[in-house]
């Protein structure tokens, strides 16, 4: 899975020389935090580049571009990876932390059953082989917030190894075809989190916060199988609602809950891979996204000025931070057929068990919406990406007679228009499902016409409490049922309006337009467009 | 703890495990260069100042080298001596967390933080450091 596979730049992106001109830029850099800012590469479009045996070559050339990623994920428990603590993150500091939280001596480690259970499910959601057998090991190295100057992780043997994130990106010009992208999973592995520094360089000191330190995280490592910010955006937001949907982790990357390091490189197709760079502790779906094609097109920038990329953040690389834990033994997981007997089952975890009770993949959610209701891929993708708007629009189909592709247009136009435009989360909409499905059953018996509609929304929006039948009624927006004084209304707007009438007799195409307006307006909004238009052209001929 | 984690790191490395290059010494006892003794002072935050300190720190290798006495092919390394242990799990309910609370009466707090030094542990550049010449 790991071979590098020359991949082109992302559907309809190509990654070129952005001109001799163009300053490159040191320090002020990447505006997410990174760790290797200030210490850029060693060259400048300022300086002559040196005679090297090759000559730059300067103009368009074609890049590509690899991606990795590391994420962590905190996991969502009760109480923290290897102690009891609560985890909680809007307490009070340091109101959260036992005596092994805060490293203190002769405390020992004990494992979270849960915190193993979330990494599993976790594990299967992604396709992974499942460790029967995986170990702890400590990495050693000195920071303020972590308090025994190791952090418990899982580098050598982790939970699950193997697996794969499937997740979907848009492409055509208006953006709106979805193409099945996969990448590779290399390891899951359970770890420590640590606790929350705070640098006060007023007086010169540190003040930590150990609230965190010890809580669970689940670390998720992707092969480099992306190949720019798009898709690497893309498959975070995948892997966010594969988390939230088992619950193994809230994954709000704005709380700190979801955390994302990038590792990029650049490099000719058909040319070994280059040099990998490290972007880190991406914590914005927003930035990431522009961030690692930032740091692609500084990569592309340096090597076409002849300079190198410098490589400054793997000080993990040789290793020699890292020891077996010696307190915790081998973590053995079991499944149905080798169940050891006579034990306590809450010291057992089975595999097919958890697999057994794990929750739909949004994957599979989507495929039955479209198989179910007839639906684009991208309207699946539309309901799932914003939180409660499924339910919501799973509770009108329930209750309206209308089409699932009218409830389809109705919720992901109209109804999350309007949720977007006040920046409203679905639960704070003030338009029920039931008021919804009322509406839409009006419109679906004609009793309104689709214009009303949109009026009755609006109104509904607005005015919480009334009925879409008590909008109706308030506003006389039923539509004419009475079909003969329609063709009487048309009859007469014809005969006063002799010139339109010639008009459209001599082939003006908008001439009927009028017509239909004088109509509509003659029976107060209350009649359907097209009846009017059948009406006229058939009196029209006749 | 960290310098058992840097000996144990270290026979990897004089294994010739990465790059750094140690002449080695069929006696046993491996030569151990300039740069790695840099890069674990760094790494360990210990400062070996003086030429015996190395020269200690090659005997301990050497010392530890006479596991290579022992006849292990065909036998599967432990990871542990808890390895046929069995792994604990506890039930995720929230048991403690007050401690805090006590260590706090007796340092000085800032809001309920505790106070470290500033910025990162640094270690002095290699031009501030008296020199002694490694061999």
């Amino acid at each position: 899975m790991a071979t590098p596979i020359l991949r082109w730049c992302c559907p309809g992106r190509r990654w070129v020389f952005a001109g001799i001109g163009s300053v490159s830029r040191h320090g002020r850099g990447v505006p997410t935090g990174s760790t290797s800012s200030g210490k850029r590469g060693q060259s400048s479009v300022a300086q002559q580049p040196l005679i090297t045996a090759q000559k730059p070559r300067k103009g368009e050339r074609e890049w590509a571009a690899v991606v990795g990623l590391e994420i962590h994920a905190q996991i969502a428990s009760n109480s923290k990876l290897f102690s009891g603590s609560q985890v909680d993150f809007a307490a009070p500091p340091n109101s959260l932390v036992s005596f092994f939280d805060a490293s203190l001596p002769g405390t020992l480690p004990v494992l979270n059953r849960r915190c193993v259970e979330a990494a599993v499910m976790t594990g299967l959601a992604l396709d992974c082989h499942i460790n029967r057998r995986s170990l702890f090991d400590r990495k050693h190295y000195f920071y303020a917030d972590l308090p025994a100057g190791y952090q418990i992780t899982q580098q050598r043997l982790p939970i699950a190894v193997n697996g794969s994130l499937v997740y979907s990106v848009c492409v055509g010009k208006r953006q709106s075809q979805m193409v099945t992208k996969t990448a590779g999973v290399k390891q899951i592995q359970l770890e420590q989190d640590s606790g929350k520094s705070l640098h006060d360089s007023l007086r010169s000191q540190t003040l930590v916060d150990l609230n965190r330190a010890g809580v669970g995280l689940l670390e998720v490592v992707l092969e480099p199988d992306m190949s720019c910010g798009e898709e690497a955006a893309a498959a975070i937001r995948e892997l966010q609602l594969i988390l939230q949907a088992l619950g193994t982790s809230q994954a709000n990357m704005a709380e700190g809950q979801l955390r994302v390091d990038a590792n990029i490189s650049v490099h000719n197709p058909g040319e070994p891979l280059g040099v990998r760079t490290e972007v880190k502790n991406l914590n914005s779906a927003r930035f990431l996204a522009k961030a690692i094609d930032y740091e692609i097109q500084r990569q592309i920038n340096e090597l076409e000025n002849g300079g190198k990329i410098l490589n400054e953040t793997r000080s993990f690389d040789y290793k020699l931070g890292f020891m077996p834990e010696p307190n915790l033994p081998p973590l053995l997981l079991y499944d149905s057929g080798s169940l050891p007997t006579g034990t306590d089952p809450q010291q057992v975890i089975n595999i097919d068990q958890l697999r057994e009770q794990l929750p739909e993949l949004p994957r599979v959610t989507r495929e039955k919406l479209v198989q179910q209701y007839g639906m684009l891929p991208e309207h699946s993708f539309a309901l799932l990406n914003e939180v409660g708007l499924l339910e919501f629009f799973q509770n009108v189909i329930k209750e309206t007679r209308a089409e699932p592709k009218k409830v389809t247009s109705w919720v992901l136009n109209t109804f999350l228009g309007f949720l977007k435009q006040q920046n409203l989360a679905v639960s704070e909409s003030p338009v029920t499902p039931s008021a919804l499905a009322e509406l839409l059953d009006l419109l679906d018996r004609k009793a309104i016409s689709s214009s009303a509609a949109k009026q009755v929304f609006q109104e509904l929006w607005r005015s919480k409490g009334k009925t879409p039948a008590q909008i109706v009624a308030e506003k006389k927006l039923e539509l004419m049922q009475d079909a003969e004084v329609l063709e009487q209304l048309c009859r007469s707007t014809l005969e006063a309006h002799p010139q339109v009438v010639t008009d459209v007799k001599k082939g003006n195409p908008r001439a009927i337009n009028k017509l239909i307006g004088l109509v509509r307006r003659a029976t107060l909004g209350r009649a359907d467009p097209t009846v009017i238009k059948e009406v006229l052209e058939r009196q029209l001929s006749s | 703890m960290g310098t058992r984690a840097v000996c144990l790191g270290l026979r990897a490395l004089a294994g010739g495990c990465r790059g750094f290059t140690s002449k080695a010494d069929p006696q046993g006892s491996r030569r151990v260069t300039a740069e790695l003794i840099e890069h674990l002072e760094r790494l360990a935050l210990v400062d070996f100042g003086s030429q015996e300190a190395v020269a200690r720190l090659e005997r301990a290798i050497a010392f530890a080298d006479r596991l290579r006495a022992v006849d292990t092919d065909r036998v599967e390394p432990k990871e542990s001596v808890l390895e046929d242990r069995c792994l604990y799990l506890r039930s995720d309910n929230v048991v403690e967390g007050n401690c805090a609370e006590e260590l706090q009466n007796s340092h000085r707090g800032v809001k309920e933080y505790f106070v470290a030094p500033a910025g990162n542990i640094s270690w002095p550049k290699l031009d501030e450091k008296e020199p002694f010449s490694h061999r």
